[in-house]
């Protein structure tokens, strides 16, 4: 899915726990989340840190949209 | 003959532990067979004895890679095998990695020759078929019957000691070979054969990336219009569209106009496969709705697309996949969106 969308020149960024797989599948612009079943949060912490965690993330993801690539790229 | 030594790895839901609830399980070792090991047994018992099965969750694998390796790396070589069997895991994404990743671990530490079984668009397969003897398999549980005679087919040609076991899918390995006529010579009569119209046989496919070109990053993000999309199954509550929890069919388009942050009142998860509490409890943790819409409100953005896409990415073909980024790709681009953010679980 990635790839069909970024083939019509779309700039998509994959946030996915599992980064080898997001590599396998060809996704150029990666961000790295938490957990499977949460990859965009995380109960244990209490809900304004969780917040602020998704908020990071969420920023990164838009960081790595900005972000020229040439190659697939993790953002750490 | 004494019999060779087979140690089987499997996941939590082959060993009877449990499903999605029980995938962050811890590795554990236990003495003979466990689940689809009885079915080995029965098809290897003159040649081999499975000594031990060693089970991982699936969740606790992936997410805890460095220390599930060493753990269960160990817990294999307690046994002392002389060969290694890993799964079937089928089209099961995350058994596949898992697999393969142990098929990678005793492949470059216990130099084992390793049989598994993946269907060829597990993720597994592509990541780590240079580490064992992948035998084709259909994409769910129910080819099991298919899986273990195919599977034994191999272990039993490495047990025999065959130079060519055949049976498995290609591992991208080269070998050197020495042939009667020269590699000149050959390349020639390939090209006449080609220009004739007449069969020949490569002696190098190509291998086919299937690769897209990054897109070319957003100027200005505060100023671009941005899309959600997710793999994750995020839909509003009750699943409107029935999105199936796996291998879906279809994807679902939802108005994000009326959701500013979502509740258990309003969104739930469809995607089977892993443990929907978390993200039925609070769906912005697979869709980020509650941040993105306060950055559309504080100007980290320029401007939000009106709707979020959904599909279940668990079990899914990549033909469906594709079709699915296709048609949202096309509605995305009549709407002016600048960039995608796709989120996975």
């Amino acid at each position: 899915m990635v790839k069909a969308i970024e083939a019509t020149g779309l700039p998509i960024v994959h946030m996915c726990t599992i980064v080898p797989i997001s590599k396998t599948v060809g996704a150029n612009r990666i961000v790295p989340t938490v957990a499977i079943p949460y990859p965009l949060g995380n109960p244990e912490l209490d809900p304004k840190d969780e917040k602020e965690l998704r908020r990071k993330l969420v920023r990164k993801a838009l960081k790595a949209l900005e972000t020229p690539v040439t190659e697939q790229t993790v953002f750490n | 003959m004494t019999k060779k030594r087979i140690v089987h790895y499997i996941n939590q839901f082959f060993a009877g532990i449990g499903g999605e609830e029980k995938a962050d399980v811890k590795p554990e070792k236990r003495d003979g067979v466990v689940g689809p090991g009885m079915a080995f047994k029965g098809q290897l018992t003159d040649v081999a004895e499975i000594v031990g099965t060693v089970i991982c969750g699936d969740s606790y694998f992936n997410e805890n890679e460095a220390e599930a390796s060493e753990t269960v790396l160990e817990m294999i070589k307690s046994y002392d095998p002389d060969i290694v069997i890993v799964g079937p895991s089928f089209n099961a994404g995350r058994y596949g990695v898992a697999a393969g990743a142990v098929a990678k671990l005793v492949d470059e530490n216990l130099h084992l020759p390793v049989v598994g079984g993946m269907y060829p668009e597990n993720p597994g397969f592509e990541l780590y078929r240079k580490h064992g003897y992948f035998v084709e398999v259909g994409n769910s549980a129910a080819t099991m019957r298919k899986a273990i005679p195919a599977m034994s087919a191999v272990v039993k040609q490495i047990i025999d000691g065959n130079k060519e076991i055949t049976g498995y899918m290609p591992r991208g390995l080269r070998e050197n070979v020495f042939r009667e006529e020269r590699g000149s010579k050959r390349a020639v009569e390939m090209l006449v054969n080609k220009i004739q119209g007449k069969e020949f046989t490569t002696e190098y496919p190509m291998p086919t990336f299937d690769r897209v070109d990054p897109a070319p990053a957003v100027k200005d993000i505060t100023k671009a219009r941005i899309a959600l999309v997710s793999s994750g199954g995020p839909v509003p509550k009750g699943n409107p569209d029935h999105i199936e929890s796996s291998s879906a069919s279809k994807y679902g388009k939802y108005s994000l106009k009326d959701i500013d942050d979502f509740t258990p009142e309003n969104g739930e998860t469809a995607h089977g496969g892993y443990d929907p509490v978390y993200a039925n409890e609070d769906l912005d943790r697979v869709l980020p709705v509650d941040v993105i819409k306060e950055m559309l409100a504080n100007g980290e953005i320029g401007s939000l697309h009106d709707y979020w896409y959904a599909t279940v990415g668990n079990g899914t073909s990549v033909a469906n996949a594709k079709k699915f980024g296709t048609e949202i790709a096309a509605q995305l681009k009549e709407d002016g969106v600048d960039a995608v953010i796709l989120t996975s679980t």
